[in-house]
This record gives structure tokens, C-alpha cells and sequence, in this order.
């Protein structure tokens, strides 16, 4: 294949695949935060106690991380088309790619949660704040390290499932290193794939790993 | 630091009272049922720092935790400053809160803020605007000495100097009232001693009541002028330091007290002790010298009464809630006519003897 041809047809799809990432983590983020607080804080004795609804929330998120991405794309295309308007395309990839993300992102917010220490809780209580407040001003702040990360984790995991999206149309680099490297023996396409791939991997991980420096006071550092 | 006074409310009203208390956990599904607190009765006088003391596991945690509603009685009374905690709703709870400091063993500031930041917690909780809480942030860093560490992040900090954030942050709310959850028991020795010094400077300047819970002998010595001693969730001697110290009645209180001031016998003596005297036996006493008698030569009077065969076996001399104190453990014959003139001498005296039994 022709450089230039080569290159025009990386961009796109790198363009592609960084819409779907983006899109697909931002909207997943936004809804599985409170999910994750929620399951943080709402077990048996904590600061927003339901128990029950905890377990519920618990088990369809368990659910919802069991099933195999590429099985979750093609089980939820009439509700993909109800939000998209079409079950094909960059757009319509969106949708399976966020709701994977949900139960992902919920699973790693209360993690880093709950590794917040509890004496902090009491403190906060002692001082006479609401619930309410020992999330935002306690808990969040807190666990900000924990949640970079674990959002940075979810970034890279996002760039994974979007090359299963080439199923519906959804373009992206996974598909290009398939279609391309694959199907049409052009091993050199693959290659570009792959290594485009580590750059973007790569690049997300450091930007992570330098945010969540930047937040962690935990460890004295000169 | 400038401060109003508090109004005074008469000194008879106690700071917080006690009324028979008990705390249960558990008993419900697998957990067996686990009393930590069975009928507890005692008072914190107002502006004073009143200690309470006991083992790990005696029930002290759950006692302090009460106070600012923590933690909920399972019956009895805790009343704060004429409110009934119990009854408070969750609302009224939290304004109590916001009038009560809370400081603690392991700190429990939070990594993410500065020392600054961290003072600042309770009066965002209580949704006071930037400025307030600049002008009252800064002379609270001050107060406990560190106006300089200002920008630095606890883990830059050593445990002294965030025990004295952690204070300075309790203070924040001008509170009329402190908790010390163990709070020197992480620190070494003569940290602990500064943060003691702290405390009784706050409670003396600022005329804030403290109550304290700790397992260490010395800190209720060196600044509680109260103390109550606690066993297995009930009180068993509560009073003045000073005559719960000098006179342990309970068991409890002696063996706590032994560490500090040398009130133990060298193992090669218990060991020996016999309840009634031997033909040729020695009667073992322990003399304890406190207020006046603290500043007479009553050992030199001692030998000069009975006899010149007084032997010294153990002593220490210490200081308890600000008065001295001596203890001393002599032997001397244990024939009628010593002992007569060994009785007569502390009748005259008034010293205070405590006759430990007989050895050779």
C-alpha cells in the first residue's frame, strides 16, 4: 500500500478510535461514579445505608462485567438503535462501548473508595458533617488518586473493546488492523496498527499516572 | 489567640454526666451480644480535663464516642452541657458536634489537604465564607506552633506535629468541649509530653473542658485533675487524680498505677510475702507521703522511733496532678513492740501506710 495512503487511512481510524474513547468514557464515567459511590457508601451500617438496593445494584453490575463484550454489542443492538437512531457506525459503537464502561467504572470508583481510611469518616462526622459532605469534602477527595488511576485503567480498556466494534461498523484501528492486515494479507497495515495502538495505550497511561501524582499527598516527595 | 470567654455557667453543672450507661453490641443475628459499657455513672466538671483510664477492650473508646453521639446507649443518660444526647435528632446532633472537638490517636487528617486546608474542614462543614475561615485558621496554627507548616501536607509532618494540626483543627469550631481519643498514644515520650502541655494550655487559657481516655498512667498523672477508672465497662474508682492515685482502692487502679510511680515490689520480695508475721519475721509497709508530709524528714523521725533497723526495699518520688508525691517501702522487725511504736509514730503523724505483709 501507498505511504500516504497508508497514513490517510491510520488517521481516520485513529480519529475514530479516539471519538468512540472519548465518548464512550466520558458518558460511562459520568453515570458510573455515582454508581460507584453508591455501592461505597450504602452497605449495612455506612453513611447512605440500603443494604438491599446495594446487593441489587451489586449483582447487575457483577452481571453486566460478566458478559463478553463482543456478546453485549450484538444483544443490545435494538436498544442501541433507539439511542442512536442506527445500529451501525462510529456513533451507534458508542452506546455498547458506554455501557460497558458503566459497571467498570462503578466497580473501580468504589474500590478506591473504600480504601479510604474509616478514622477519616469519624473525624468528619465528629465535625458535625452531613453525609452529603463527607462524600464531596472526605471520600472524593481522598480517593482522587484511586480514581485517576482507575479511570485511566478504564481509558486503556476502552481502546481495547473499541476494536471489537469493527462488528458493527464501527470502524476505529482494531477494525483497519483486521479488514486491512487480516483479511487483505497487508501485514505492514497491522503493523502500523499495533504500534499506533502502543503510542495511544502508552500516552494515556502516562498522562494518568502523572495526574494521579500530581493528586497523591500520601507519601512525603521532595 | 483572641477569645471571648464563655459565658460562665455555674461550675456546679458538670460538663458531661454519665447516668447509668450501658452499651451493648451485637445480640442481633450471628454476633453473640457484647456488653462494653454495664451501668456507667460519672460526671467531667466543667473546665476541668478529666481523665479516664483503663485496658484495651475496657470500654473506653465506646464511653468517648457517646459524648458526641458516635455512638448510641442502649439505656442510660448522656448529657451534654444540659442536653440529652439521646434525644437529639440527626440535625441536633450535628450541631452538637460542631461544639464539640474531637482529636485522635492516629490523626485522621486528611492526605489530600495541607495543614491549612485541614483546620479549615470544620468550618466548611459548617459553611463559613473563605474569609472567616482564613482570619480563624491562621492564629489557630499559632496557637499550637505551627503557623509556619501552613502549606505542607501531613505526610510531611511528623506524628507530633499532626497531633498538633489534628488539636488546632478540633479547636476550629471554638468548641466548648474536647475529646482526646488516646491522642498522645501513638507518640513517643517526650512528644507526648508537648502535647500534653498543649492540652493544659488550651484548657487553662481557654478555659475548654477536656475529657480524655487513654491506657498510659502518665498522661491522666501529668494533666487530668479528674480520673475515672475503668474496668470491663463499669467504673470502678472515679475522683480526684490526686486521691485516686495516692489511695487505689481497685485492683485495676494499682496495677495500672505500678508502672509510674515504683508502687511495685521487686519480684525476689512479692514473692516471699507472707499474710501473718513468722517467729523473726519482717513486716514489709509502704509509706506514702503526699501534701505536707511530702516535705517533712519523716524517714529520719521513722528510724529515730523504732529503731535503727529500718530497711529501704523500693521508692519513687513523682508528681501527680501537679502535687508531689513519695512512696517508700521499708521492712522492720515485725516483733509487738516495734510494730506498737511503728503505729503510734503514723497515728501521730498522719501518714498514710499501706502494710504490704511479712518476709524475712
Amino acid at each position: 500500500m501507498a505511504p500516504d495512503m497508508l497514513v490517510s487511512l491510520l488517521w481516520k481510524a485513529f480519529l475514530q478510535t479516539m471519538y468512540m474513547v472519548a465518548a464512550a468514557g466520558f458518558i460511562g464515567s459520568l453515570i458510573g461514579l455515582p454508581i460507584g459511590i453508591f455501592l461505597a457508601t450504602s452497605g449495612k451500617g455506612e453513611l447512605f445505608p440500603a443494604p438491599t438496593v446495594n446487593k441489587i445494584v451489586g449483582a447487575t453490575v457483577n452481571a453486566a462485567r460478566s458478559t463478553p463484550f463482543i456478546i453485549l454489542v450484538v444483544a443490545i443492538i435494538p436498544f442501541t438503535r433507539l439511542i442512536a437512531g442506527t445500529s451501525i457506525g462510529t456513533a451507534a459503537a458508542i452506546v455498547p462501548l458506554t455501557i460497558a464502561t458503566i459497571p467498570f467504572v462503578a466497580r473501580l470508583i468504589e474500590t478506591s473508595i473504600r480504601e479510604v481510611d474509616k478514622g477519616l469518616i469519624e473525624a468528619a462526622r465528629a465535625m458535625g458533617a452531613t453525609p452529603f459532605q463527607i462524600v464531596t469534602k472526605v471520600l472524593l477527595a481522598e480517593a482522587r488518586p484511586g480514581i485517576i488511576l482507575g479511570l485511566t485503567l478504564t481509558l486503556v480498556s476502552l481502546v481495547g473493546y473499541s476494536a471489537m466494534v469493527g462488528a458493527v461498523g464501527g470502524g476505529g484501528l482494531g477494525d483497519l488492523g483486521i479488514r486491512y492486515g487480516y483479511q487483505r494479507f497487508m501485514p505492514e497495515v497491522m503493523l502500523a496498527v499495533v504500534v499506533v495502538l502502543i503510542v495511544v495505550v502508552q500516552a494515556i497511561q502516562s498522562a494518568g499516572d502523572m495526574l494521579a501524582r500530581h493528586f497523591d499527598k500520601r507519601t512525603r516527595k521532595n | 489567640m483572641n477569645r471571648v470567654a464563655p459565658p460562665q455557667t455555674p461550675v456546679a453543672v458538670p460538663m458531661v454526666t454519665f447516668e447509668n450507661v450501658i452499651k451493648r453490641f451485637g445480640g442481633t443475628g450471628k454476633q453473640p451480644e457484647f456488653t462494653a459499657l454495664d451501668g456507667v455513672n460519672m460526671v467531667a466538671p466543667r473546665g476541668a480535663i478529666t481523665g479516664i483510664i483503663g485496658r484495651s477492650g475496657a470500654g473506653k473508646s465506646t464511653l468517648i464516642r457517646l459524648v458526641n453521639g458516635l455512638e448510641k446507649t442502649t439505656s442510660g443518660r448522656v448529657v451534654v452541657d444540659g442536653v440529652d444526647v439521646g434525644d437529639l435528632p440527626e440535625t441536633g446532633l450535628r450541631d452538637l458536634r460542631r461544639q464539640v472537638g474531637m482529636i485522635f490517636q492516629h490523626f485522621n487528617l486528611l492526605s489530600s489537604r495541607t495543614a491549612f486546608d485541614n483546620v479549615s474542614l470544620p468550618l466548611e462543614i459548617a459553611g463559613m465564607d473563605r474569609k472567616t475561615i482564613r482570619n480563624r485558621v491562621a492564629p489557630l496554627l499559632d496557637l499550637v506552633g505551627l503557623g509556619d507548616k501552613s502549606d505542607r501536607y501531613p505526610a510531611e509532618l511528623s506524628g507530633g506535629q499532626k497531633q498538633r494540626i489534628g488539636i488546632a483543627r478540633a479547636l476550629a469550631t471554638e468548641p466548648k468541649l474536647l475529646l482526646s481519643d488516646e491522642a498522645t498514644s501513638a507518640l513517643d515520650p517526650e512528644t507526648t509530653q508537648s502535647i500534653l502541655e498543649l492540652l493544659k494550655t488550651i484548657n487553662r487559657d481557654l478555659g475548654l473542658t477536656v475529657l480524655l481516655i487513654t491506657h498510659e498512667m502518665e498522661v491522666v498523672k501529668t494533666i487530668a485533675s479528674q480520673v475515672a477508672v475503668i474496668d470491663k465497662g463499669k467504673i470502678v474508682e472515679n475522683g480526684s487524680t490526686f486521691d485516686v492515685f495516692t489511695a487505689p482502692k481497685h485492683e485495676t487502679t494499682r496495677s495500672l498505677l505500678s508502672a509510674v510511680i515504683g508502687a511495685k515490689l521487686p519480684e525476689w520480695i512479692s514473692a516471699d510475702l507472707k499474710q501473718a508475721p513468722a517467729e523473726g519475721a519482717r513486716a514489709l509497709v509502704r509509706l506514702v507521703f503526699f501534701g505536707d508530709t511530702a516535705f517533712q524528714p519523716l524517714t529520719a523521725r521513722l528510724v529515730a522511733e523504732i529503731g535503727p533497723d529500718v530497711n529501704i526495699l523500693a521508692g519513687a518520688i513523682d508528681e501527680i496532678a501537679g502535687e508531689p508525691y513519695g512512696s517508700l517501702v521499708v521492712s522492720y522487725p515485725a516483733d509487738p513492740d516495734t510494730l506498737r511504736r511503728a503505729d503510734d509514730f503514723y497515728r501521730q503523724t498522719g501518714l498514710y501506710t499501706e502494710v504490704l505483709g511479712y518476709g524475712a
